[in-house]
């Protein structure tokens, strides 16, 4: 059964739990805060994200009434909070460093709040014990702190703030301590646990994958102003700024000019994709020089691959004679792998040929021979713009690209795992011909470092679907590079 | 072997700087006085032999201390100087602890200064800064003429040769032990536990009780003990600031030693005093364990 989505956020009639309003804070001449604004509804688990000094931190003690507000107001509930002190303020607080209190028990602990609120002993004891099975700590309730693990003491400290049961629970960096797997099943956990309990969450962080596996909405910030409030998925998808784009996750920015791309299908279609087609494609129209290499896939001298791990004559033979027997013969991969070094060549040729002819032949020019020449597989989405981002070289196709950009300068933004890599050219609508400089294998994933022919570097990220013995593509490789026209963001300088 | 060699250094040193001394203390006190030197019998003449360690034991007896209860002039002395130490520790903690709280929240630059504003006065001698005390306190001193000057009074205060004298003085030297192991404690402190409490419902004054007070006990308790062992038995500061109503132990055992040249009953006083100071010492170093496994 689909659940309705949560989005208090896009219900204009919904009233916001926490209402930030033309919000400065100032420390003597420095700016924390710059005049900010922002919404936060009821029941969202949302997202401070920014990198250390962006004032994320400052607005976390805000809200909890351990920083006074230079100018601005801060409503929480209906209710102007700013002059109202932090023991009366229905927020409670999780602390970085958890500030477990060393002397008392993790009972006392969690108890701490309720017993302030003078309720009757029988009420703060099932109340703790809710708290102490919510975060599966009974069997530690009377042990200090120092005689549990770094993941227990950070239960107790989300514990102990959910105790009183908070309208608005506040989480600094709350898994900043635990080391990573640790983290992420904690971030499953607090995410279960605001479910359960209704609170509004409002998380601070660095980490960005962590704001974007638990929060609802997240804010980055940047400077003490906020540039973007969504959605994990719009600012991962459709980050709106340069500086969103390469704070989340990986990115591929093409700095470039936008140009509007012709209406009728055909045309543009086949050109850009023709413009594209680099030297060492056999049929494309060779450039005057006579650098033209041999295609990618020939075969030349071996020895050049001496990255590529291959067994020794004595591993041979040992093979032969005894691993044959119960392995099987082996199909030796290595010879069938397109050795890197004509490809490598080619690149370099071709790079400095572009080099050479960078002031003669425009793009137009060098599309203009032959529309036709090469029909195109793929149906690629009209409209949008054209980006020229490097001198020589074709245009990238951008579907998405707002017309309205013509002439302007702009950075596509693609993602590393929207693009693809492969060793014959693919049939997408751009495709860039490069060469692998680095390779980050990450176990579930390689990251590809690819050096285009004008020198940018570009990472694609494949799914290392198949095991490591039988990765195709290897250091120095020519490859090429693909990506569809609506895989990237077309932002404005 | 190596294990047996690196207990044997601190064992040695014991022996050496407290066990051999104290073993000749006792000794003394169960001899008797003589008009002799040193002024006490038996001497252990080792030249006889066997028979010579017999008739050394023999001359040794508890008399010395039988005697000490039958003069109340002792036993006064020990309440008065226990009675002496323990509010002056009370007042130094009074003084010392918002000095030292003071410190552990001043800003990080100026804490170094703070801490050798501290230390400062041990680098003056002791004495004179007891006699400067006297300068002070004197009815000509500093601060009765200040005080006449500003018509708070028109006689000068008594305080010189009084009680009051001899407390104004232990706390002001003792000041330092009792500062430091508060201030390190309280420093030590991670703030946003007082934010913590603060966050859950406390006033400032409750989260001073509730967290920064506890927190900060065993630098109290340790400041205590180092301020109440060594005043008990204090003898420089009750001989210069107090007066003849001034009774503490330690001049009784000056008395005793050189007044009265019996050094078989000063050791007597003597050994009477570490046996009172041993508890508060055991306790002392009971807390600083706890306080270390608390750490770890």
């Amino acid at each position: 059964m689909a659940q309705t989505v949560f989005a208090p956020w896009k219900d204009r009639d919904q009233k916001p739990l926490i209402e930030f309003r033309n919000v400065t804070k100032r420390f003597g001449d420095f700016t924390a805060i710059d005049n900010l604004s922002l919404n936060i509804y009821e029941r969202e688990f949302f997202a401070l994200l920014g990198p250390s000094g962006c004032g994320k931190t400052t607005m976390m003690r805000m809200l909890a009434g351990f920083e006074s507000v230079t100018e601005g107001h801060i409503w929480l509930g209906g209710q102007d909070i700013i002059s109202v002190p932090p023991n009366k303020r229905p927020v409670n607080m999780m602390f970085q460093s958890y500030a477990l209190f060393p002397h008392l028990s993790i009972w006392d602990n969690i108890a701490f709040g309720l017993r302030r609120e003078s309720k009757d002993k029988e009420m703060i004891g099932e109340r703790v014990e809710e708290m102490l099975r919510l975060t599966r700590l009974t069997k530690f309730a009377k042990r200090k702190p120092h005689q549990i693990s770094g993941g227990q003491r950070q239960r107790v400290a989300l514990a102990r703030s959910l105790a009183k049961a908070p309208k608005l629970l506040l989480l600094d960096e709350p898994l900043g301590a635990l080391d990573k797997k640790l983290r992420e099943e904690t971030q499953f956990e607090l995410m279960d646990i605001q479910e359960t309990t209704g609170t509004t969450f409002v998380i601070v962080t660095h980490d960005q994958e962590e704001a974007m596996t638990v929060a609802s909405r997240i804010a980055v910030m940047d400077e003490g102003r906020l540039v973007q409030v969504d959605t994990p998925d719009v600012i991962y998808e459709a980050p709106n700024s340069v500086y969103v784009a390469d704070f989340i996750g990986d990115v591929n920015l093409i700095p470039g000019t936008a140009r509007l791309r012709p209406a009728e299908p055909e045309p543009p279609v086949a050109a850009p994709t023709l413009a594209k087609d680099p030297a060492p494609v056999a049929e494309a129209p060779a450039p005057a020089t006579e650098t033209t290499a041999p295609p990618p896939t020939a075969q030349a001298d071996a020895p050049a691959d001496a990255r590529q791990p291959a067994p020794n004559e004595r591993g041979e033979w040992i093979y032969k004679k005894v691993f044959a027997r119960f392995l099987g013969q082996r199909d030796l991969a290595t010879p069938q792998l397109p050795p890197p070094s004509p490809g490598e060549l080619a690149a370099a040729r071709k790079a400095e040929a572009d080099a050479e002819r960078a002031n003669t032949p425009t793009p137009d020019a060098a599309r203009a021979p032959a529309p036709a020449a090469k029909p195109h597989g793929t149906e690629t989405k009209s409209g949008g713009i054209l980006i020229d981002w490097a001198e020589g070289q074709p245009p990238i196709i951008v579907a998405n690209g707002d017309t309205a950009l013509d002439g302007k300068p702009v950075t596509l933004s693609i993602r590393p795992e929207k693009v693809t890599i492969d060793l014959e050219k693919p049939d997408r609508p751009n495709v860039l011909p490069g060469k692998v400089i680095d390779i980050a294998y990450l176990g579930n994933i390689s990251t590809y470092h690819v050096e285009l022919a004008s020198g940018r570097m570009v990472k694609a990220q494949m799914v290392n679907a198949r095991r490591l013995s039988n990765r195709h593509i290897t250091w120095e490789d020519a490859v090429w590079i693909g990506f569809t026209e609506t895989a990237g963001v077309v932002l404005e300088e | 072997m190596r294990r047996f060699t690196l207990i044997a250094i601190p064992y040695f040193w014991l022996l050496v700087l407290f066990l051999v001394p104290f073993v000749i203390v006792l000794k003394i006190s169960l001899s008797d006085v003589a008009l002799a030197r040193p002024p006490y019998t038996p001497q252990l003449d080792l030249s006889l032999g066997w028979e010579g360690l017999r008739t050394f034991f023999s001359g040794l007896d508890f008399e010395n201390f039988v005697f000490l209860t039958t003069d109340d002039l002792y036993w006064k002395a020990y309440v008065s100087s226990l009675k002496i130490a323990l509010v002056s520790t009370l007042l130094t903690l009074m003084v010392g602890y918002p000095i030292a709280y003071g410190m552990a929240r001043a800003p990080n630059e100026w804490r170094p200064t703070l801490l050798m504003l501290v230390i400062l006065p041990f680098w003056t001698s002791f004495l004179i800064r007891v006699y400067s005390w006297m300068g002070i306190l004197a009815n000509e001193g500093t601060l009765n003429t200040v005080l006449l000057w500003l018509g708070v009074i028109d006689t000068p205060l008594q305080i010189m040769n009084t009680n009051t004298a001899v407390y104004i003085g232990i706390v002001y030297t003792y000041l330092p032990f009792m500062v430091l192991p508060i201030y390190s404690a309280l420093e030590k402190m991670d703030e946003s536990l007082i934010e913590a409490a603060e966050d859950l419902g406390c006033s400032k004054l409750a989260a001073f009780w509730l967290v920064t007070w506890p927190l900060s006990r065993n630098g109290i308790i340790a400041g205590c003990f180092l301020v109440f062992i060594p005043a008990i038995g204090e003898f420089v500061i009750p001989s210069l600031l107090g007066g003849s109503g001034t009774l503490m132990i330690g001049k009784v055992l000056f008395e005793e030693f050189f007044s009265n040249r019996d050094w078989p009953v000063a050791s007597a006083v003597a050994v009477i005093l570490l046996l009172i100071l041993i508890i508060p010492i055991i306790l002392f170093q009971r807390n600083e364990q706890k306080a270390r496994e608390a750490e770890g």
